[in-house]
């Protein structure tokens, strides 16, 4: 069935959009609100996870904005818990975790291993909703007036002190939690019963590993912060006591529940990152992924290992030594299955025909910046550093390197890369290099100088600062300036990819000569995806040999 | 996945992203039990923090454990495992293609899943009246082990009270399913949401079980 792929893009005949697929199968509102066809759930929730980025988005040039000066003078204290608040559960919730899995997850899971889609269209259609009604709860509170406790809702504070907002806020990361879990449990399902002749497992594309390995962290570990979060509205709303000291509770115990979540939660958002990294190197390399199966077995590590490590965001709490050195070995140790995918990606572009387009961009930006992450983040899982910068700027660098170096610009090279799949047409390939050079250049603008910043002491979620410490003025000035520079990066996307989803040039079945079943199908797909079942006869990224 | 037959392959049942009606079950189970493993970690989070607080206020336990009324609670338990009993015959009873038996053992189901309900609610009412419900107004004959007995009382509405509302929601589910089987939708060729509902029912009965002697007996 495959034919293997030459380095030349086929210009023999210009290529052509297919008469029928699945954006135009259908018309009107009620086919789109009502679709069961994985693809266009994928759109939807692609225009509402963007919408909820920009809003996230705001809120952190906000922040920028008032860190410029030492002086809490753009925002009061109140203001300004309000609003980092708001960027974090935003961003975190209904933006970072879902956009890789919930967009391109969605579109390209059944199209990878062959399925007419997922196994539970109706499920996958509800968990939209689902998503939908979290979000609306949250907007709800922005309006309202906004919740102070940051994204983390420690307790007691969230339940005895702050104001009532957080109930609401809470149900709203419960619901999108169950989106959440329904999403993977699809995924799981689909990858498992759905493959077509010949998908065996390991012919399976590494984007499909990691979504499978995101996917168990997504239903072991969503359920326990679901319930925990119900706990804080029940001791909120009915004064049933869990974590109030007042009532005999113990709040740290809230902090082991959430973080058994919240700190996989982070795995959640890179691992889909990782394949799509693994995608485009191959690609762009015209070379299989070297060690593929390590780089597979390393997703499942990293799951594996992700669930054993919540205890290090605890090292300054009540926690015994004996689990703080635990809790510190075992957050080494998940920096191997990391480490693996990195020196394996870079042995992948060693001696390949390395073609630098835009998603490639992407992909090299990824692998530096979440170097930088994973790196600092051994610096954090040493207990005796982590406590010199427990609560700094240098953490807020670390997870802003791993969570937005890390899972922003696989989501944006994903979406370049699958874009003329998705809507069938080319866009600037110009314009796309310069926004992900500008990307890489504010990101690093942004966020190295907080590494310096926390470094020398500044705490996080202050509003202000001391005027006379200029160094920590200079780099937060720094700082946001490239948080100005990252929103243009960011913003240009938005205008050539819509430009490009009318305007463009056909794209063809398969622009980028890749090797892969999505792009043996039209451009779009059809409703079905194939026009006949493909039968699968060779292994993953079966790239020409190099000639030399 | 072309040894089904040719009948079975164009049932009604059957939808379009599917091959067979047998990938389509296979989705389905693995679906359900994947569904099964999340809400155990759901009420995980309950069971943790039960153990913890079990071993921090022992004695508050043990003393706030007498309130609840065992023989109650004994009564519920064997109403329960009748309603997993009645479930599985319904389940054997959709494979076997027995559509009045099906029809009965559901309803069944039902009955009892609702008399446990009704227990609960008498049960619930008590704790009201002898102020054990947690709050401004919670009470407790030994005060030096207030503190204790109001997380267990938290923990006690906490846990059965998910629980309960897992049986409300079966007993949603169970209506239309009732509904279905006496239009006859269900044989040995399709008995799939029999089987499924089966499972998540045996769940909410095995939850029970552990929450049975946690709050009841220790």
């Amino acid at each position: 069935m495959h034919e293997v792929r030459t380095n030349e893009l086929d210009s023999s005949s210009a290529p052509t959009t297919p008469a029928v697929h699945y954006l135009n199968a259908t018309h009107g509102a009620a086919s789109w609100f009502f679709t069961k066809d994985h693809k266009r759930i994928a759109l939807l929730y692609l225009y509402s996870v963007s919408t909820f980025f920009l809003v996230g988005g705001i809120f952190a040039m906000l922040v920028r904005l008032e860190l410029a000066t030492p002086r809490g003078d753009l925002l009061s204290a109140e203001t300004y818990n309000k609003v980092f608040t708001a960027h974090g559960v935003v961003m975190v919730f209904f933006f970072l975790i879902p956009a890789i899995p919930a967009i391109l997850g969605n579109f390209l899971v059944p199209l990878m291993i062959g399925a007419k889609d997922l196994a539970f269209p109706r499920i996958n259609l509800a968990s939209w909703y689902l998503y939908m009604t979290g979000g609306l709860f949250g907007v709800a509170v922005l309006v309202m007036g906004g919740v102070d406790t940051g994204w983390t809702f420690y307790t007691p504070y969230s339940t005895a002190a702050s104001n009532s907002h957080v109930v609401l806020t809470a149900l709203g990361a419960f619901v999108a939690g169950f989106s959440s879990i329904f999403t993977g449990l699809n995924f799981i399902v689909t990858i498992h019963t759905m493959r077509a002749p010949g998908m065996t497992w390991d012919r399976l594309p590494l984007f499909i590993w990691s979504h499978y390995a995101t996917s168990l962290i997504m239903m072991l570990g969503t359920p326990v912060v679901a319930v925990t979060l119900m706990m804080v509205v029940l001791e909120r709303t009915l004064r049933l006591g869990f974590f109030n000291p007042d009532l005999g509770g113990d709040p740290v115990l809230f902090q082991h529940l959430f973080w058994f979540y919240s700190h996989p939660a982070v795995y959640i958002m890179v691992l889909p990152g990782m394949g799509v990294i693994s995608e485009i190197v191959a690609a762009f390399s015209r070379k299989p992924v070297f060690g593929y199966k390590m780089v597979a077995m390393a997703s499942l590590g990293i799951a594996l290992i992700g669930f054993l490590v919540w205890g290090h965001h605890m090292f300054t709490t009540s926690q015994s030594v004996l689990a703080a050195v635990t809790f510190s070995f075992l957050s080494f140790l998940v920096a191997i299955p990391s480490a693996i995918k990195v020196f394996n990606w870079t042995a992948t572009l060693y001696r390949g025909s390395v073609l630098l387009d835009s998603p490639m961009l992407y992909a090299i930006g990824f692998i530096g910046l979440f170097t930088i992450g994973g790196l600092t983040g051994l610096f954090l899982a040493a207990i005796g550093l982590d406590i010199h910068v427990h609560d700094t700027y240098f953490v807020v660098a670390h997870f802003h390197y791993v969570m937005v170096g890390g899972t922003l610009l696989a989501y944006l090279g994903g979406l370049h890369y699958w874009w003329p799949k998705i809507t069938g047409k080319l866009y600037s390939e110009p314009w796309a290099k310069t926004s992900a050079v500008i990307v890489f250049v504010g990101f690093n603008l942004t966020f190295f100088p907080q590494f310096v910043l926390g470094y020398m002491g500044m705490p996080r979620r202050y509003h202000a600062y001391p005027a006379e410490e200029l160094s920590w003025q200079v780099l937060n000035v720094l700082s946001s300036a490239g948080a100005s520079i990252l929103a243009i990066g960011l913003f240009l996307p938005l205008i050539y990819l819509t430009y490009a989803a009318f305007r463009g040039r056909p794209a063809g079945p398969n622009p980028w000569g890749a090797y892969g079943l999505e792009w043996e199908t039209t451009s779009p797909p059809p409703t079905a995806n194939f026009e006949v079942t493909p039968i699968v006869t060779k292994p993953a990224y079966y790239y020409a040999p190099e000639e030399h | 996945m072309s040894h089904s037959t040719a009948h079975a392959a164009h049932h009604p049942a059957l939808q379009h992203h599917f091959d067979t009606l047998e990938q389509q079950q296979n989705a389905s189970t693995l679906g359900m039990w994947w569904f099964l493993v999340t809400e155990v970690l759901f009420f995980g989070g309950f069971f943790m923090t039960y153990i913890l607080y079990r071993w921090m206020y022992n004695a508050s336990f043990h003393e706030a454990s007498h309130e609840l009324n065992v023989w109650l609670g004994l009564f519920n338990t064997a109403v329960l495992i009748g309603s997993s009993l009645t479930m599985a015959l319904a389940v054997r009873a959709s494979k076997t293609g027995e559509k009045s038996q099906l029809v009965m053992f559901l309803i069944l189901t039902l009955l009892l899943g609702s008399v446990f309900l009704g227990v609960k609610v008498i049960e619930y009412s008590e704790k009201f009246t002898h102020h054990l419900v947690p709050g401004a107004h919670f009470q407790f004959h030994d005060a030096t082990l207030k503190n204790g007995a109001e997380i267990y009382f938290s923990l006690y509405f906490g846990m059965t009270g998910l629980h309960a509302t897992h049986m409300i929601f079966g007993g949603f589910v169970l209506v239309p399913l009732i509904v279905m089987a006496a239009r006859g939708k269900f044989g040995p060729a399709w008995y799939t949401p029999i089987e499924l509902f089966g499972l998540y029912w045996h769940f909410v009965d095995i939850v029970w079980i552990f929450l049975f002697p946690l709050l009841y007996l220790m």
